[in-house]
């Protein structure tokens, strides 16, 4: 009789085998399905009319008119505004948060084309927010799993995968020029919904729709909190004319580090995909020149009125004589695209345009353990004290036994406790006068705790060592039980 | 003078984590006019309990912080050399990059 343990290694290795099939499955299906989409859109834009298209004098076949019913029936909207959405073509920057909700509904409205630009994969700990994923995706590109499930909402419209990271070496390409998708079709872009999760990407895709002249509908969550608004259309200012300097990194928070509720995101994103159609449709008054600030904490929205640097500018630029100030889309500006393609948004920004954990390097060797050789300390049994640097809530999530949580931002307040921790430390091993307890510090990452055993060792604890890689290396080397956030 | 003052965007972080804080800024004297080059030194002095080199720069604010003074953009209200009155709300907003 089989053993358990191999009756399940029998079992995982069929559901491998299975999986494999599946996604042998899943991209011919995505294959074909583009296919259909350009035979469909050749049909349409075909020399030989028939009934069923522009049969009734607006383009729209039977087919189209039941799906899109509902927009036909708003006055607003109508017939002219599902027309317009159905010529028009989208480009969503990032399959993530912003991009989940904001491709769903650009899919399901009915946008001629819809491209997706996205370089990483699905990940469990992402789904809380990306929900146009599923998690039978995990592990496979965002683009193409996003594309999927456009596609599974309406196999009527072309979807385009780009599946690698906006850079400036891509980015004119891409959104523009000469774009050339899987299937060989030619694609322009007329809106971009800049759905990136950090600053240097904000600021390439911002400058890269002024060169272009294409409008931008940005949107950003963390936390509790998001922010709205259109860039580049209707005179409205660039995002450089809103921040002309980029902020200090330390100011540019992650949500893999500060965390976000899922549905604020969501809620960003459904804005944008509708100032999008606004602008694809020209129904209404898009949002550019003005912000939206939404904190989703006290249940408010904030729309600021005028965000008008440029207008302001212009009017000076009148009275004064004086030239536009933005290096980007003032009036003297002369950004070309051979400028954009040079130019190094990292370097401008401080911060890398694909989004992973910094890793440090402040300490030398000595000041440093790896957590495997401290794991043999600790089973030795040597005299020590074990601070967590990591704000109290991460604490409650995981921590290792008898660790001592001291954040690092009040750390310098709270010296008096690390001391009587090696104090009694020490008395309670028994150690004598001539040696005494070593201190380690650790992090989730390891970051924080080097700049914890810097401060340690300015203020004398020269014995303070740091912890390399924090508790996620701790969860790799030492103890696999601990979980990882 | 009575102000409310918020905080958004992560700054809030800095002041406790309270977002909206009602304040009663004094004058100097009489004659003088709450700017709010004078305000944000006293929001630095009174307000900003960590990390002040988040809020400020030089004498302004930090790049990436919007300022609203009643809703409107304080560049367009002559931005440090804005004139404060009795009730006015300004806000503090660091931009967000997340998503
Ligand atoms: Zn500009």
């Amino acid at each position: 009789m089989e053993s358990e343990g191999g009756q399940a290694a029998r079992i995982l290795s069929e559901i491998d085998t299975l999986k494999g099939k599946r996604s042998d499955i899943d991209n011919r299906i995505s294959a074909l399905e583009a296919q259909l989409g350009d035979l469909n859109i050749e049909k349409n834009n075909g020399s030989c009319p028939s009934i069923s298209t522009g049969g009734f004098g607006h383009g729209l076949s039977p087919d189209m008119i039941y799906r899109y019913s509902r927009h036909l029936l708003l006055p607003t909207f109508g017939v002219e505004g599902q027309s317009n959405l159905l010529k028009s073509s989208i480009l969503v920057v990032g399959a993530g948060g912003l991009g989940s909700p904001a491709l769903l509904y650009l899919a399901a409205c009915g946008v001629g084309k819809l491209g997706i630009v996205d370089h990483d994969v699905v990940e469990l700990n992402n789904m809380h927010r990306q929900v146009i994923h599923t998690e039978a995706y995990i592990g496979q590109p965002k683009a193409k799993s996003a594309a999927g499930t456009c596609r599974s909402i309406n196999s009527t419209i072309q979807i385009v995968e780009h599946q690698e990271a906006l850079r400036t070496s891509n980015a004119l390409d891409i959104l523009s020029q000469i774009a050339v998708s899987i299937t060989a079709n030619f694609v322009r872009y007329d809106i971009i919904v800049d759905a990136t999760d950090n600053a240097p990407s904000r600021y390439m895709i911002s400058d890269c729709c002024v060169v272009l002249g294409k409008p931008l509908v940005s949107g950003a969550a963390l936390g509790l909190e998001g922010q709205l608004t259109v860039y580049n259309h209707n005179g409205a200012p660039c995002y450089r004319c809103l921040f002309p300097t980029p902020p200090p990194t330390t100011a540019c928070q992650r949500c893999a580090d500060s965390g976000v509720l899922g549905v604020v995101p969501g809620i960003i994103g459904c804005l944008q995909a509708l100032e999008a159609i606004k602008i694809a449709t020209a129904v209404g008054e898009p949002l550019s020149g003005r912000m939206l600030l939404f904190d989703a904490f006290s249940a408010r929205i904030r729309i600021v009125q005028s965000i008008l640097h440029i207008f302001k500018s212009f009017f000076k630029v009148k009275i004064r004589g004086r030239s536009l100030q933005c290096e980007v889309c003032g009036e003297h500006s002369a950004f070309t695209q051979q400028q954009f393609k040079d130019f190094d948004y990292e370097k401008f920004t401080q911060s890398p345009l694909l989004v992973a954990p910094v890793k440090l390097n402040l300490l030398i060797e000595d000041y440093r353990i790896h957590s495997r050789e401290l794991k043999e300390k600790i089973v030795k049994g040597e005299a020590h004290v074990l601070v967590d640097v990591r704000p109290a809530h991460h604490f409650k999530i995981v921590s290792l036994p008898n660790a001592l949580n001291i954040p690092l931002s009040s750390l310098e307040f709270r010296l008096a406790e690390i001391s009587s921790a090696l104090k009694e430390e020490e008395k309670r091993k028994g150690i004598g006068f001539d040696s005494s307890a070593s201190l380690y510090v650790i992090c989730r990452r390891g970051n924080d705790s080097q700049r914890a055993v810097q401060l340690l060792h300015k203020v004398g604890f020269t014995s303070a060592r740091d912890i390399i890689g924090g508790l996620e290396a701790w969860a790799v080397d030492v103890d696999p039980n601990i979980p990882t956030y | 003078m009575q102000l409310t003052l918020e905080f958004g965007g992560g700054l809030e972080l800095l002041c406790d984590s309270v977002k909206i804080h009602n304040v009663n800024v004094s004058l100097k004297n009489e004659v003088d006019k709450l700017t709010m080059k004078d305000l944000l030194v006293w929001v630095r002095t009174n307000l900003i309990k960590e990390r002040p080199e988040m809020f400020m720069k030089g004498d302004n604010v930090r790049p990436g912080v919007l300022v609203l003074v009643n809703d409107c953009d304080w560049e367009l209200s002559g931005q440090l050399d804005t004139t404060l009155e009795d009730k006015d709300v300004v806000v503090f907003i660091s931009t967000l990059h997340g998503g």
